[in-house]
């Protein structure tokens, strides 16, 4: 066994603890552009088959109700405003305001998936009412069920958060969450425009 | 006392029952990655001899007719879903950490739970043969109408398990994806810049890139098609205002790249292995990494040249054709580079060179018909007839899979710890050779003359190519024979290997064969030269000459 000195610079700098942790948000951010592709693919079927199609609506069916919607979407675009606040707070270090702005922001959420949930309770239309039907439920549930996962994630965070000195040196946990959320908050506007703003 | 250098593993205490466990070590992952593809290659080849088993003779006799549906659905699906993407994973696994000094991938736990989805959906995929109504039987493209058809009415439909199971592939593609690129963008040796990063990193960087961009279409595409056939909605359901062309876009979008997915990473094995085994630096290094990003960004807008016969819009056939034959240029530079390294070079014909030259040849003869496939008159003469069937063959055998044999001969040292029989290597080399292009070059005439593909049985007329095509497969199934002999042999008592049996230069040969399980560890030397310095002696990292010593030194004391 042979040793040669080397010089301290030379001490695997790259690899320390504190890259490793931005190595997740890194990760994250490539996996958020990836998954919007998804959404991407969603959106340009919906746009071509309304745009070939002979009848977009189903019979007996004239269109969408956009006031519940519209509360609904005004409710998610200020979650991502409460989003910003709960973490200019985490930053200060005055976490009881962090969990209040954080639940809050988790309160608007899953009340947007309760909107959700009565929009579609009151349609005259089911999933297989023609494409119209279909791609109205595959957007809003796909989108839904994104926006539980953020409510999910927030929830994880809200109980880490309790861990005594966990987000003393940031939380990549919660930069993560919150691009998750404010992703999730600009795919539903564009959602909103394709569904209910677009008029035949 | 520390040590400078790493320490080689030591076999004794590494059993071999971690292949079989939830393990993240990179290069263990990497090793379970390419036996199972393997394992897969197998049942894929054997499918393979069934169809032309059948196709020796112009009747239909050997298997009947919805068999041979399900057999070409399922030959295509294994060997691109089961095979061709986890051998290149496991290649990836197994040359990206060690290539860039990393002691791992970024995510080892995420890396892990990727590969053990691909036996879980190997087996949902294999398990189909056994419900009732057979396996998917619409060709691995699965286009609706025909991919609707579930006359059995059952929940659990051979397509529907090829549609889950290519959605879990998607997924395990993805995790790999995020966990490559991370790796290769952060986790980079000390002064180990873009432009000093070994080529094969590049063109995984771009291939990577591309699964990033275009799975998540399949997967869409995947979802709504599997609504359409278990849910009753209509999207792609002509009777219901749903339309068939949209779902073509959206697996062509992926399915397109896809292909160069499988083939960037070739022309990273050949940069790698054309400068080792000609002693000459790589021809243009910024030109062939550079490259690869081109066509990324070319290969992301030639999709629809896929259907020019499905109602596709006259502009959109010009537009795709003019994009599909831009694609030649970045690859013929890629082409003209690895000429211009060989060009006077010291050639030295080990296997994994010939592999290399081998296919070479191949992917420029491929490259040659596919431009012609892109040129929309003669696509639409040949749309859909063997001499397709027979370029894809020269893209995805001749070129791709040559290069992954090239790959494992050369890399086999370095990550076993052992020297594989070269005299093996070179049966298996001309086997594979000959029997590719026995096999696949009468697909072109046969093509030509118009024969269909995905046909169990055809006119007398067409028997002559069609034996020749046989002949030609059942030699490339003789050729796996030495390969697995050689690979079993050489690793359970081939002569010992030392750090670096073929003189190459590159951060993996610093390292002890087999390495430790975190690579360089706490010492990753700092790299001060681009790589491929073949003939100036110049040193490619800080202290090399100590590092090699001590290596000599640990092996001369084994």
């Amino acid at each position: 066994m042979t040793s040669t000195p080397l010089p301290p610079s030379d001490q695997a700098v790259p690899h320390g603890n504190g890259q490793h942790a931005n190595h997740n948000l890194t990760g994250f951010i490539i996996y958020l552009c990836s998954e919007s592709v998804i959404f991407l693919v969603f959106f340009s079927g919906y746009a071509v088959l309304r745009l070939s199609a002979l009848d977009w609506l189903p019979a007996g069916v004239e269109g969408l109700e956009w006031r519940m919607p519209l509360i609904n979407t005004v409710v998610l675009v200020s979650s991502s405003l409460t989003m910003v606040v709960a973490e200019h707070f985490k930053g200060k270090e005055k976490l009881w305001l962090f969990r209040g702005f954080w639940l809050l922001t988790m309160a608007m959420g899953a009340y947007f998936l309760y909107g959700q949930a009565v929009e579609w309770s009151g349609l005259k239309f089911g999933f297989t009412s023609g494409t119209f039907g279909g791609t109205f439920y595959l957007l809003t549930g796909f989108h839904g069920l994104h926006v539980a996962t953020g409510i999910l994630l927030m929830g994880v965070m809200l109980a880490k958060s309790f861990i005594p000195g966990n987000y003393n040196g940031g939380e990549e946990g919660v930069k993560a969450t919150s691009l998750f959320w404010h992703f999730v908050d600009v795919i539903w506007i564009i959602l909103f425009v394709l569904l209910y703003v677009w008029r035949a | 006392m520390t040590s400078t250098i790493p320490l080689p593993s030591t076999e004794e205490n590494q059993s071999w029952t971690r292949y079989f466990s939830f393990n993240t070590d990179a290069k263990v992952i990497g090793i379970q990655y390419i036996v199972l593809a393997f394992f897969y290659f197998l049942i894929g080849g054997f499918l393979a001899m069934i169809i032309r088993g059948e196709l020796i003779t112009p009747a239909s006799d050997l298997v009947d007719r919805t068999v041979y549906n399900g057999l070409y659905t399922m030959h295509g699906t294994i060997m691109l879903f089961l095979f061709i993407f986890p051998v290149l994973n496991g290649i990836n696994n197994l040359l990206i950490p060690t290539m860039i000094g990393a002691p791992d991938l970024a995510f080892p736990r995420l890396n892990a739970v990727a590969f053990w989805l691909v036996p879980i959906f190997g087996t949902l995929l294999i398990a189909s043969f056994f419900v009732p109504g057979g396996p998917a039987y619409s060709g691995w493209w699965a286009y609706p109408p025909v991919s609707l058809q579930n006359p059995l009415g059952n929940l659990i439909s051979g397509q529907g398990l090829w549609l889950v199971a290519v959605a879990l592939s998607g997924v395990s593609s993805i995790m790999g994806a995020v966990n490559f690129v991370t790796t290769i963008l952060r986790m980079r040796a000390p002064g180990m810049g873009l432009f000093r990063m070994p080529v094969f990193c590049w063109t995984a960087l771009a291939a990577q890139s591309l699964q990033l961009i275009g799975l998540p279409a399949l997967t869409g595409g995947a979802i709504m098609l599997l609504m359409d056939l278990t849910a009753g909605t209509s999207f792609y359901r002509p009777e219901g205002g749903g339309d068939p062309v949209l779902y073509q876009h959206f697996f062509w979008f992926y399915s397109h790249p896809a292909v160069y997915v499988i083939i960037l990473p070739a022309f990273g094995i050949f940069s790698e292995l054309f400068p080792v085994y000609s002693r000459k630096p790589l021809f243009g290094y910024v030109y062939v990494s550079v490259a690869s990003f081109i066509i990324v960004g070319l290969g992301l807008i030639v999709w629809v040249h896929h259907f020019f016969p499905s109602g596709v819009p006259e502009w959109m056939r010009n537009l795709f054709m003019f994009n599909t034959m831009l694609i030649a240029v970045p690859t013929g530079v890629k082409v003209f580079a690895w000429l211009g390294t060989i060009w006077r070079g010291k050639l030295q014909l080990t296997t994994p060179m010939l592999f290399c030259l081998g296919g070479l040849v191949n992917f420029v003869f491929a490259g040659i018909t596919g431009v012609m496939l892109a040129t929309v008159p003669i696509d639409i003469h040949v749309n859909n007839t063997y001499f397709v069937v027979g370029h894809f063959h020269y893209v995805i055998y001749g070129a791709a899979v040559m290069c992954i044999f090239a790959a494992v001969y050369h890399w086999f040292p370095k990550f076993t710890g052992r020297m594989p029989y070269e005299g093996l290597g070179k049966l298996h080399f001309v086997l594979t050779f000959v029997g590719a292009n026995l096999n696949f070059l009468p697909m072109h005439p046969l093509g030509l003359m118009g024969m269909p593909r995905r046909v169990s049985s055809y006119d007398p007329e067409f028997a002559f190519w069609n034996v020749l095509a046989s002949l030609g497969a059942f030699l490339l199934g003789v050729s796996i024979i030495p390969f697995l002999l050689n690979m079993i042999s050489s690793w359970a008592r081939g002569p010992r290997a030392n750090h670096n049996p073929w003189n190459a230069i590159g951060l993996e040969w610093l390292l002890p064969s087999p390495p430790a399980e975190d690579n360089f560890g706490d010492h990753v030397p700092t790299v001060i030269s681009r790589p491929y310095g073949y003939g100036s002696g110049a040193p490619l990292v800080e202290h090399q000459a100590e590092i090699e010593r001590a290596l000599t030194l640990q092996e001369a004391t084994r």
